[in-house]
């Protein structure tokens, strides 16, 4: 604890990064006491103060039909984290076991597993993730399902090598001396030996998958209105840039400080765990 | 030999690495007594580490066969074939998992063989720790806070935790300094009359063997080329290998030998 205390004094990017994240993380969690107009993230219409620059008491400005650009911007930051945790809680124990089985096994195991990650992660991930929502009805929850079929294959490769490394290590072998199982190997062997670099790598990718469930709104293809959405909150905007800038400049920004905080904690917790990537 | 506790029948291992079979171990056979401690000795490469996995049971051989108490031990050991042959490793750096505590991994043999009562497994770590010479509460330890002779008693431990009758040794103080590695010496040599132990004390180091060996074994390129009393090999090595082996033993001149012997008088 005083080492990771001390490795945040030493490094004010990474402070600056567990800053971000708990700002985000805050507004998130209190966005009900925290929004000036909570019922704005709904469909609600006020056209006397439609499109409306920042001024008080609409720091952020309102959009279109005149919602609150702040108190949207809470919210969606709420469905934002949501979804990354949601995606991240499915992807990496799949992606994690997956890793570890081909990775301890080998031969046809291994051959098999690593060959069909190796299919999955060939599809750039946004058009594995578009084609699957537009196949799908887009909600939430095909969002997180089209984004989670694409970021598994990601902690496979990532276990699979640090698996094949451990196995070498004398620990493994005196397991298998003991005649221990191969679960007891697997989980609670060589798993607590790659825990650092997973939870290093869901860290930064907590930014990664709000950043690209953004860009499939952005596309249309994820959270549909009414509900707040960073990525369809810029799409929207975007067609009256320049002269309601606020519309684009505001959810644009508060992607960039989640996924900007979560690089920054990324790269705390690498040099706090010591690993090597 | 009367009742061997291991006897290696023509084993042969070959290993297939691109397309070219190497052949690690080549018909070797040979009877290990109860009770004694035969070394292996040879060059790296030597095909002394793939025995030894052989006869652990990591890998079964090519051809040939290794029998436990005269009963030949099949390609998929059970349990207690495992439980009967123990392992301590060259480096205690990476045996011990650093993510787990030293009492994790004492304790890990115990649950496997289900020996002793549950509840009590927690406390026989602390025994096993005391019999290696250490304290029991360093069982609340993580690796890493343990020095490297510290951390190869607890190995050490981890073996007797089976309480197997065969040990393997496989270079367990050539990754120490030398202090350290005459004090293992004189555990593993205190645990075996104690405990009645067999070893198979695989090395490289001669010095170490004539210290603690009664046989020896010597292997070139996967062949045994010779095997005799710890005594007959230092004093009239057959083999031209053998030959060569011991004479590129470091020698201690008579002044150094008696400067030796002073010193260890007055340590005592």
């Amino acid at each position: 604890m005083r080492r990771t205390l001390a490795i945040l004094a030493g490094n004010p990017l990474s402070a600056l990064g567990v800053l971000l994240i708990a700002l985000v993380v805050l507004s998130a969690i209190f966005a009900d006491f925290i929004a000036p107009f909570p019922e704005h993230r709904g469909a609600v219409v006020d056209f006397v103060n439609f499109n409306k620059p920042p001024e008080w008491p609409y720091i952020f400005g309102t959009d279109l039909v005149g919602r609150d650009l702040f108190s949207r911007i809470l919210y969606a930051y709420r469905i934002s984290l949501i979804l990354g945790v949601v995606v991240l809680a499915v992807a990496v124990p799949i992606g994690v076991t997956v890793g570890l089985v081909a990775g301890y096994f080998g031969g046809w195991t291994e051959a098999i597993l690593m060959r069909i990650t190796d299919v999955f992660l060939s599809i750039p991930p946004l058009v594995l993730a578009m084609s699957m929502m537009g196949l799908l009805e887009p909600t939430l929850t095909n969002g997180m399902l089209a984004v989670t079929a694409m970021w598994w294959p990601w902690y496979t490769r990532l276990v699979y090598n640090l698996t094949r490394a451990e196995k070498e290590e004398g620990y493994v072998l005196a397991a298998e001396v003991i005649g221990a199982s191969k679960a007891h190997i697997i989980f609670r062997e060589i798993l607590p030996n790659c825990v650092p670099s997973i939870l290093t790598k869901m860290t930064l990718d907590l930014g990664f998958v709000i950043l690209i469930a953004s860009s499939l709104s952005f596309l249309g293809l994820g959270v549909q209105p009414p509900t707040p959405d960073l990525g369809s909150m810029v799409a929207e905007g975007a067609k009256y840039l320049p002269d309601s800038w606020w519309l684009t400049v505001f959810p644009g920004l508060a992607i960039l400080v989640a996924v900007f905080g979560f690089n920054l904690l990324g790269d705390a917790l690498r040099e706090i765990f010591g690993v090597d990537q | 030999m009367t009742n061997p506790i291991l006897s290696l029948n023509s084993v042969t291992k070959t290993f297939r690495t691109g397309g070219r079979e190497v052949r690690a171990v080549d018909g070797v056979s040979f009877d290990v007594a109860e009770g004694e401690c035969l070394a292996i000795v040879g060059e790296s490469g030597s095909g002394k580490t793939t025995i030894a996995n052989m006869i652990l049971g990591i890998y079964p051989p090519t051809s040939g066969t290794i029998a436990y108490r005269g009963e030949v031990l099949p390609r998929r050991r059970a349990l207690s074939h495992r439980r009967a042959i123990q392992l301590v490793q060259q480096n205690p750096l990476s045996s011990l998992n650093p993510k787990r505590t030293v009492g994790a991994s004492l304790r890990l043999p115990l649950d496997v063989h289900g020996i002793g009562d549950r509840s009590r497994r927690w406390e026989r770590t602390g025994e096993l720790l005391e019999e290696v010479g250490l304290p029991a509460d360093f069982r609340s330890r993580a690796p890493a806070a343990l020095s490297g002779g510290q951390r190869q008693r607890v190995a050490i431990a981890r073996a007797l935790a089976c309480e197997s009758d065969l040990v393997v040794l496989d270079e367990p103080t050539s990754a120490l300094d030398v202090l350290v590695q005459a004090r293992i010496l004189r555990l593993l040599k205190e645990l075996r009359e104690r405990r009645g132990l067999t070893y198979l004390f695989i090395t490289h180091d001669l010095a170490v063997v004539r210290n603690i060996a009664d046989r020896v074994a010597v292997f070139e390129k996967g062949r045994m080329v010779e095997i005799d009393d710890v005594e007959a090999i230092f004093t009239r090595p057959q083999h031209p290998y053998t030959r060569g082996l011991i004479s590129a033993v470091p020698v201690v001149t008579r002044e150094e030998q008696e400067l030796k012997d002073s010193l260890t008088k007055e340590e005592a």
